[in-house]
Formats: structure tokens, C-alpha cells, sequence
């Protein structure tokens, strides 16, 4: 599903145009009848933050396994900075596998080797020298504020730190893609946001490409710029952050949705019918720039009729607003909608129902 | 007791610990190996190999079915071959290493089978090869394990090398049979026992402090 590219009219600069780090082609894998991938296209370019969600089982860690190759497709094609990878043997992918880095959700660091020799493994696997190694392992546990842990052991750390040692070494390689599965699924909140921050800080400052596999929507919208839905094995909805979010096309995309965009509340919805005799209560969802319309005056004027904000209101996401309102008039169904339609396809106005009551 | 048997169970400690100590080294260096390859190639090992897998665990299982005393005895002809004769320590101690490898190496294979598979995949994704992952992941994650399960195979070689003293091996168990148990010398059999005794606790002791100063998780 194509979804609109565009923020508020202005088309997104940069990653559109960046070079693809990994490119996915009708991928399938089956795991005997069952379809865990189901011709997944997908493609992360250099420098942004991909977020991929879906529900448990939906086939994220699988796909994100098939981008180093600890899976392999059935079918179609996986290109890593251009090149193909599904035809390599286990050997010829080893070096392609240094180029990616991966962050898990339950840490996996090794218990046997302190914090640096963790750090450090890729680099002496990559046959980098003793002393180099160090140095650099050092460096990066600076970076995610750990280096007067180094010659810690995992166990002596808490999960935060653990997940920030574990980011470390996904970096020390100097990998051009970071695959993160549910890194922050096993966190707390407040744990989950240092950490997320940090991802958002090495994408920022350091340009690596970020895919990042979760089934919260609210680390998606922390820290991702594109966000694609996975559902059974299919891509099912595809863009910008602020698009999908403003509004979600797919069921599975609204469900997941359904905990952090503001909803109508149940004891209002429930009252609401088609035939209902009172007033109209309707929805409208903007990004950008439009979020910060005046609706109920963009309403009133050609309703002819006071326009109330009942539920709901402007959040961002990144630096975009979004807006969802929910409104109420003394209006009828196709009113309300032939004055959304003057208003233009970037604004989503959905007719909800009727209060009861006398007209 | 007097300075003739006091030297005889001096002389016959030193053997017993000799026997126990050599074959468990043996099968330290035979069995961890073995322990390995049975991880290795098991279903969703990283050097899947089922026929390979099958074959070995058949002749460990083999070989671990037959109960000491018959392997002692049915070993004879290889350990002439091995040592030119088939008494005294030295030739006990093929015996001992034959039974204690794939014992040890079964011992190995749980420790090694326990290790997470989520480690194992970390490191192969760092673009790690097979033998990398054993010398980074495996046997180091599994160390601990490894170290207590070659202190049981220590304790239990010394039962067994008590055993072989029942065909000539010499040791502490020759030392029980021939003076304890023949010439009704009560108090040798009750030193040999103590010898015993304290000889499978400091070994127990000793690997525990090891497998515990090892436990880093
Ligand atoms: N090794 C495997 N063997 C059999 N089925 C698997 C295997 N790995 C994944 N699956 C199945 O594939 C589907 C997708 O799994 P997964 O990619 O782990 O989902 P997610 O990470 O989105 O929760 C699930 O139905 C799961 O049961
Ligand atoms: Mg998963």
C-alpha cells in the first residue's frame, strides 16, 4: 500500500533520494506450510531510522534475520550496500556480516568476558589488533557512557547499561546498518527512553542507517522517521512517521495505533448512531502545517452552526504536528462532509454518527 | 602401623593419584573434543551434521553401556598394544582413560548444550566462523559446567582406579584387597578408606572453588 509521501505539501528531503543500505525484493520464507515472510519488499537508505512494526509472529525477526543472513529466504533477492546476498555461501557472508551491526532484545552479551571484551569481540573477529581493539572499545563505551564499567562483568550491570554495552558493540565495527530487534522490549520505560535517545544520538551524529523492529508504536514515534507495518508477512502500510500516524490505513496499523492516538472516548462513541436525531460528531485528522487550522471556525462558517471540540488535540511527532480532533455540530452527515471535501485530501475528516435527541 | 605399611599406602596414594590425574587428563583432551562435535553437528548446531552426530553418540553410548570391571578385562590386548603390558599404573591408565572420555565428553555436551542459543547467533552475526565460535562462545560460556563435570569425572576415576587395583593396577584399591581384605589388616583398610575419603573431597573441593570462581553470570 502506497502511502502519501508528502509532510503538509512539502516533500521529504533527504532520505527518498539517499542511496538503499539493504534492499529486499520478494522475499519468502516458510517454515514448513507456515508463511513467515510473504513477498516482502523493503528498503532502509543510508542515514534514517526505519521502524517496523508489527504484532507478535507478524515475521519481523525473521526478515531482519534474512539482512544478515542468519536466515535464509526461499525466495527473492537481499542486497547489502548493492550486493546480493542470498546466493552467498555461510563463509563468503562472514565479511558482509561485519558491515551490520545487531542489538537484541535480551542483550546477548557474552557472561564469560568483561564489558570491553564484549566491545571488542567484532573488532578482533574483523582481525583487528590487540591494542587497537582496545582503543576503540574504549572509545565507543564512552560514547554510551560506560567506559568506567569496562572491566565489569554483564552480570554486575542493570539492563539499561546492559542494552548500552550490547549498542557498543554493535558499533564498534563500524558497521553501515544497526538492526535493532525489540532492544527496548525488555526494558522500563524510563530505561527504554535513554536508550532510545542514544539510537536517535549515533544516527544523528554518526549518519548510520537504523532498522529498527518493534511492536510499540511509541518507539516507533520516538525516534523513527519512516515506520513500515508488517502483518503476517506482508508489508501492509508504508511512510513518513507523522503520515501513518495521522492516518493509519490498515486495521492492523489503527490497532496498534489504538493505545497512543487519541481515541473517542467509549461512553461518547457508544452513544453515537446513523439515524441518530442530535447533533453530528465528526473526526479530522491533519499533519503539518494543517494541524494547526481552525476547524471549528473552517466548519462553522459553512455549517452555519457552532462547531464544539470534544476530544482529542495536537501532538508531534519528530518536529511535525499532528493533529486529531474530535468535534461536534448541529449538522448532517453529507454537510459535514461535502465542506471536508473543499478542504482538500490532505486533511481526513471521517462522519462518526448522531448523538439521540431531537433536531 | 609400621614403617613398611605406612610407605606401601604412601606408595600406593601417589599411584592412585597418578592413575586418576593421567586418564582424567586424557580424557579432558579426548572427551571435551568429542563433547564439542556432539554439539556441533546436533540438529541446529553450528555444523549440523546428523549422520556425524548419530555415529559418535552411538559409540559413546556404546562404550558407556559396558560396565567397567568387563571394559578392564576386554581391554587387555589394546592396552598391550598401547603399553606393552597389561599390570601395573601405567597400564591401568588405558583402561581408565577409555571409560572417563566418553563420560566426560557426555558431561561436556550438556554444559556445551546449554550455552544460549541467542549468544551463539550474536557472535555468528558479528561475521564470526565455526571455530571462532567455539573458542569465544562455546567452551568459554560452558567453562564453568566443563570445570564440574570433569571434577566428577575425577572422583569417579578414583573409585575406578580402585577397581583396576583389582587386576594388578597397584594403587590404593590393590593396596585395600591385598592387606584389608586377605591378610585381615584392619587398620590398613581403614587408612585406605580415610586416604580415600579425603582424596574425593579435596578433588571435590577444589573444583568447586574453580567452577565458582568461573561463574561470572
Ligand atoms: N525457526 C522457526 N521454525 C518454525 N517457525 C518459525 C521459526 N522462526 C519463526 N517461525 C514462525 O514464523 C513466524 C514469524 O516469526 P517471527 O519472525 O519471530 O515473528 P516476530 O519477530 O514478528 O514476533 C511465527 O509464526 C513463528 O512461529
Ligand atoms: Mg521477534
Amino acid at each position: 500500500m502506497k502511502m502519501d509521501k508528502t509532510i503538509a505539501g512539502q516533500p521529504l528531503a533527504g532520505p527518498e533520494t539517499a542511496p538503499a543500505v539493504a534492499e529486499i525484493r520478494g522475499v519468502t520464507r516458510t517454515f514448513g506450510s507456515a508463511r513467515a515472510l510473504d513477498s516482502i519488499s523493503l528498503t532502509v537508505r543510508k542515514g534514517e531510522i526505519l521502524g517496523l512494526i508489527g504484532r507478535s509472529g507478524a515475521g519481523k525477526s525473521t526478515l531482519i534475520r534474512c539482512l544478515n543472513g542468519l536466515e535464509r529466504p526461499d525466495s527473492g533477492s537481499i542486497r547489502i550496500e548493492g550486493q546480493e546476498i542470498t546466493d552467498l555461501s555461510d563463509r563468503a557472508l562472514q565479511p558482509l556480516r561485519r558491515r551490520i551491526g545487531m542489538v537484541f532484545q535480551h542483550f546477548n552479551l557474552l557472561s564469560a568476558k568483561t564489558v570491553i571484551d564484549n566491545v571488542a569481540l567484532p573488532l578482533k573477529i574483523a582481525g583487528v589488533a590487540p591494542a587497537e581493539r582496545r582503543r576503540r572499545a574504549l572509545e565507543l563505551l564512552d560514547l554510551v557512557g560506560l567506559a568506567a564499567r569496562a572491566d565489569a562483568y554483564p552480570s554486575a550491570l542493570s539492563g539499561g547499561q546492559k542494552q548500552r554495552v550490547g549498542i557498543a558493540r554493535a558499533l564498534s565495527a563500524n558497521p553501515a546498518l544497526l538492526l535493532s530487534d525489540e532492544a527496548t522490549s525488555a526494558l522500563d520505560p524510563e530505561t527504554t527512553h535513554s536508550i532510545l535517545d542514544l539510537i536517535r544520538d549515533i544516527n544523528r551524529n554518526l549518519g548510520l542507517t537504523v532498522l529498527l523492529i518493534t511492536h510499540e508504536m511509541d518507539v516507533v514515534r520516538s525516534i523513527a522517521g519512516r515506520v513500515a507495518v508488517i502483518d503476517r508477512g506482508r508489508i501492509v502500510e508504508e511512510g513518513a512517521v507523522a503520515d501513518v500516524f495521522a492516518r493509519p490505513v490498515h486495521a492492523v496499523t489503527q490497532s496498534l495505533l489504538a493505545g497512543i492516538r487519541p481515541q473517542l472516548p467509549a461512553f461518547l462513541l457508544g452513544r453515537l448512531g446513523v439515524n441518530g436525531t442530535g447533533p453530528a460528531v465528526f473526526s479530522v485528522d491533519a499533519v503539518g502545517a494543517d494541524a494547526g487550522r481552525d476547524f471549528a471556525r473552517l466548519f462553522g462558517e459553512t455549517l452555519g452552526a457552532p462547531v464544539h471540540l470534544v476530544h482529542g488535540g495536537i501532538d508531534h511527532i519528530g518536529d511535525q504536528p499532528v493533529g486529531r480532533f474530535f468535534f461536534r455540530a448541529e449538522a448532517d452527515r453529507l454537510a459535514i462532509l461535502a465542506r471536508a471535501e473543499s478542504l482538500g485530501p490532505a486533511i481526513h475528516v471521517e462522519f462518526l454518527g448522531h448523538e439521540p435527541g431531537s433536531r | 602401623m609400621n614403617p613398611v605399611l605406612v610407605d606401601l599406602v604412601w606408595r600406593a596414594t601417589v599411584e592412585t593419584v597418578v592413575m586418576t590425574f593421567a586418564s582424567g587428563l586424557i580424557s579432558l583432551v579426548f572427551g571435551l573434543p568429542l563433547g564439542l562435535l556432539l554439539v556441533a553437528t546436533a540438529k541446529g548446531g553450528v555444523a549440523e551434521n546428523l549422520w556425524i552426530n548419530r555415529l559418535v553418540g552411538w559409540v559413546v553410548n556404546g562404550f558407556r553401556s559396558v560396565p567397567f570391571i568387563i571394559l578392564l578385562v576386554a581391554l587387555i590386548p589394546v592396552t598391550r598394544l598401547i603399553v606393552g603390558t597389561a599390570l601395573g599404573t601405567g597400564a591401568a591408565i588405558v583402561p581408565l582413560a577409555i571409560a572417563a572420555t566418553p563420560y566426560f565428553a557426555r558431561i561436556a555436551e550438556v554444559s556445551l548444550r546449554e550455552v544460549p542459543r541467542g549468544l551463539i547467533e550474536a557472535v555468528e552475526s558479528m561475521g564470526a566462523s565455526r571455530l571462532r565460535i567455539v573458542r569465544e562462545v562455546l567452551v568459554p560460556e560452558a567453562l564453568p559446567g566443563i570445570v564440574s563435570g570433569f571434577t566428577v569425572t575425577l572422583v569417579t576415576l578414583t573409585g575406578a582406579s580402585a577397581m583396576a587395583g583389582a587386576i594388578g593396577a597397584g594403587g590404593l584399591g590393590d593396596l585395600a584387597i591385598r592387606y584389608g581384605y586377605q591378610r585381615f589388616e584392619t587398620s590398613v583398610m581403614v587408612v585406605v578408606v580415610v586416604i580415600l575419603i579425603l582424596l574425593v573431597s579435596g578433588i571435590q573441593v577444589i573444583g568447586d572453588r574453580i567452577a565458582a570462581a568461573l561463574e561470572r553470570r
